[in-house]
């Protein structure tokens, strides 16, 4: 019973990590059609912004730290949307591609400067303690496992209400139904796009913060981040890409088989080697599952192609 | 969601990635590399065995290194090594009358930049002996090369058993990986008293996976037992399944052959989730960075390794405080096995009649009962050097020594 819960904490703290980078893709792809491949690096700056802006803060000012990352990853973000993209709005997309694949590369190795981040891994041990908050059933809560979900839990609700129930939110997804049309009924589509970027960035620090407390840091240009964007991009695709709802719901799935499944059926086959092996199968195995029987994704709606 | 498109660009991102890095750390090594200025330095092309080195003016060593990337503190400390090594040669005279020079190009712990880097030390710096890798798997890109065109080529301190198979111009003076997990079984059973271990290693790493079958294989032949064997990819440290299974089977110890980089936060990480059998390491847990990202979690562990810096040899001491002297740190392993390399080519250099590739291959290969700084050892018919271990624990975040282990 015990080994269940703590599974299920597990679980739900890997899917609120994923969940907030998740948001990020599907935020942008379903404003501007386009994935933006510079996500995994804010993810990273974000993490290193937080150890770095921590390391010179007490204990108790951690939700500053927050504050202060997720600011200033979205202004990252506005920024590289204002340089980068934004010139090649009426472009072919894949152009735009290539450019998002620029400044991928761009951020990885400006980060990996030592006047920035540096190339040695950076751990939280020195910084903060990643202690007990509560003991039930013989189950440990930790900081950073509370930490994750709560944060995940808050900020996607916020979100929600955001896109939903104000008037920016029926703003972004009148420009995401037709750009054109919306720019007809007075939205200002720039400011609508910039806020998209600002939010998805600031989402992405958040993520960066949770990862770098929960997993260490290794320099900007480690492989590690781009298997951590890949994640959190399937998880966005599996629960259908533009759907900010389904992003979230990809991405508890995509915990739940690479935490949970993979917890019981390696024990269940702990004589089989291999079996132990197939973590990130899981993962990429439930992409294509879903491709095959719901290739709009689990909430996506189907888009008929007009010819 | 078109997915062939996003494949494409998957694949068009990964192979840009490649140029763009092999572009960057192409600058980089732009500054760090110094041409050798004798008279012939010209003559840079030519095949094989028939480049001409020039005969008088420095004697110029290659090095190639992981200066930047994951695991640039190997190829740091063995680059510091190794130039302290060749300025005290060159303070006593040099070798044969000539100055040594240090050309190191930095590979970003990357098998194509290894490759590229050995071509670009033979055929642009004129290297009469090639230094490098750290890593197994680096060595192994970079050692055809090397052995294709007739340099002797010494890998201070890659350990899988592969790599001096590659042809009779690699050596290496480290010990290799069958040594190393035999040393962590034998000290886990007869030290520790260890019945039961659970492994848990990097399934991205050659350098892991091997060393956890040799592990394996020498703690069941020893009459223990393995209680779990779990897989991690380097880098993805979301692995609470992993600890819990660990946890469950109640292992004795725990066998974790990984880098530091990924070691140092497993660690911290089976501490929280309330593991507290004692961890057991190879020597891919060298260095500085690793007390610092596992914290207090790191005290009471212990892993194999070629050298500790406080061992009570004259050798030892001597090495420790002119390289503390010289870059205000303390030396790791892997300096250690980077300074044995330079002197171990030095001693093979003097010796042989000229430092033609097959010369100098032979002296190499005749090298007996060779005095370093790791210990004394002796080059065997493989190439490999024949030598003992040491097992290091970390104590209140420093390496103290706890045992030497002979074959």
């Amino acid at each position: 019973m015990s080994d269940l819960l703590q599974t299920t904490i597990n679980t739900l703290a890997v899917g609120g990590l994923y969940a907030l980078i998740a948001l990020g893709y599907t935020l942008v792809y379903g404003i501007l059609r386009f994935i933006n491949f510079a996500h995994s690096d804010i993810v990273a700056w974000g993490g290193w912004l937080a150890l770095t802006v921590a390391s010179s803060a007490p204990v108790f000012a951690m939700p500053a730290v927050l504050l202060i990352t997720m600011a200033i990853c979205a202004l990252m973000g506005v920024s590289i949307e204002f340089l980068a993209y934004r010139p090649l709005r009426k472009a072919p997309r894949l152009n735009v591609l290539i450019t998002a694949i620029g400044v991928s590369l761009f951020l990885q190795n400006v980060g990996l400067l030592d006047k920035f981040f540096g190339n040695r891994p950076k751990g939280i041990s020195a910084l903060l303690a990643n202690d007990v908050l509560v003991t039930v059933a013989g189950v440990e809560l930790r900081l950073f496992d509370a930490m994750t979900i709560v944060l995940a839990i808050v900020l996607v609700v916020v979100l929600e209400r955001l896109v939903y129930g104000t008037k920016m939110g029926r703003a972004m997804r009148a420009v995401s139904f037709d750009e054109r049309t919306a720019s007809l009924m007075g939205i200002n589509v720039n400011v609508v796009v910039s806020l998209t970027f600002a939010i998805g960035s600031a989402l992405a620090a958040a993520g960066g913060l949770l990862f770098a407390f929960r997993n260490d840091l290794r320099q900007t240009a480690d492989a590690s981040w781009v298997l951590l964007g890949l994640k959190a991009f399937v998880a966005a695709v599996v629960g259908g890409i533009g759907n900010v709802r389904g992003a979230a719901a990809g991405a508890l799935l995509i915990a739940f088989v690479e935490v949970f499944v993979h917890r019981y059926i390696s024990a269940l086959f702990s004589g089989t080697q291999w079996v132990a092996q197939l973590q990130d199968v899981y993962v990429f195995a439930i992409l294509i599952l879903v491709l095959m029987f719901r290739p709009s994704g689990l909430l996506g709606k189907a888009t008929v192609e007009k010819v | 969601m078109d997915l062939r498109g996003w494949l494409d660009t998957t694949v068009c991102k990964a192979s840009l990635a490649l140029i763009a890095v092999a572009a960057i750390a192409g600058c980089n090594n732009m500054g760090a590399e110094k041409k050798a200025n004798g008279s012939g330095a010209g003559s840079a092309t030519g095949s094989a065995g028939a480049t001409v080195k020039p005969e008088t003016g420095p004697i110029v060593i290659g090095h190639f290194a992981s200066m930047t990337g994951a695991q640039a503190t190997f190829g740091i400390s063995t680059d510091r090594a190794i130039r302290l090594a060749v300025k005290e040669r060159n303070a006593k005279g040099g070798v044969k009358g000539r100055q040594v020079e240090v050309v190191t190009i930095d590979d970003a712990g990357k098998q194509t930049e290894a490759a590229t880097a050995v071509t670009r030390l033979i055929n642009d710096s004129n290297a009469v002996a090639i230094l490098g890798e750290v890593a197994s798997s680096l060595s192994l890109a970079g050692g055809p090369i090397a052995q294709k065109a007739g340099v002797p080529m010494v890998s201070p301190s890659s350990t899988n058993p592969d790599v001096t198979d590659v042809g009779d111009y690699i050596f290496r003076v480290c010990f290799l990986d069958d040594f190393q997990g035999w040393v962590v079984a034998k000290f886990a059973f007869d030290n520790l008293k260890a019945k039961k271990v659970a492994i848990l290693y990097d399934q991205s790493q050659a350098y892991s996976s091997g060393l956890a079958d040799f592990f394996e294989k020498a703690f069941k032949q020893m009459g223990g037992t393995i209680a779990t064997r779990q897989a991690y990819t380097g880098g993805n440290l979301e692995i609470s399944s992993q600890l819990q299974q660990i946890k469950n089977a109640n292992p004795d110890a725990i066998f974790l052959p990984g880098y530091y980089s990924d070691a140092g936060t497993i660690i911290r990480k089976a501490r929280e989730a309330g593991i507290k059998a004692v961890f057991l390491g190879g020597d891919g847990w060298d260095s500085e960075e690793l007390p610092k990202i596992a914290g207090d979690a790191i005290n009471g562990n212990y892993f194999a390794n070629h050298y500790a810096p406080e061992e009570p040899r004259p050798e030892v001491k001597d090495f420790v405080e002119k390289y503390r002297k010289e870059y205000s740190s303390t030396a790791d392993g892997l300096a250690a096995l980077g300074y044995d390399a330079a002197l171990v080519l030095f001693d093979a250099m003097e010796r042989a009649p000229s430092l033609k590739g097959a010369d100098l291959r032979d002296a190499l290969a005749a090298t007996k009962n060779f005095t370093g700084v790791t210990g004394t050892f002796s080059i065997d018919k493989n190439r490999n050097a024949q030598k003992s271990a040491v097992i290091v624990e970390y104590k209140d975040g420093k390496q103290i020594m706890a045992a030497r282990i002979e074959k």
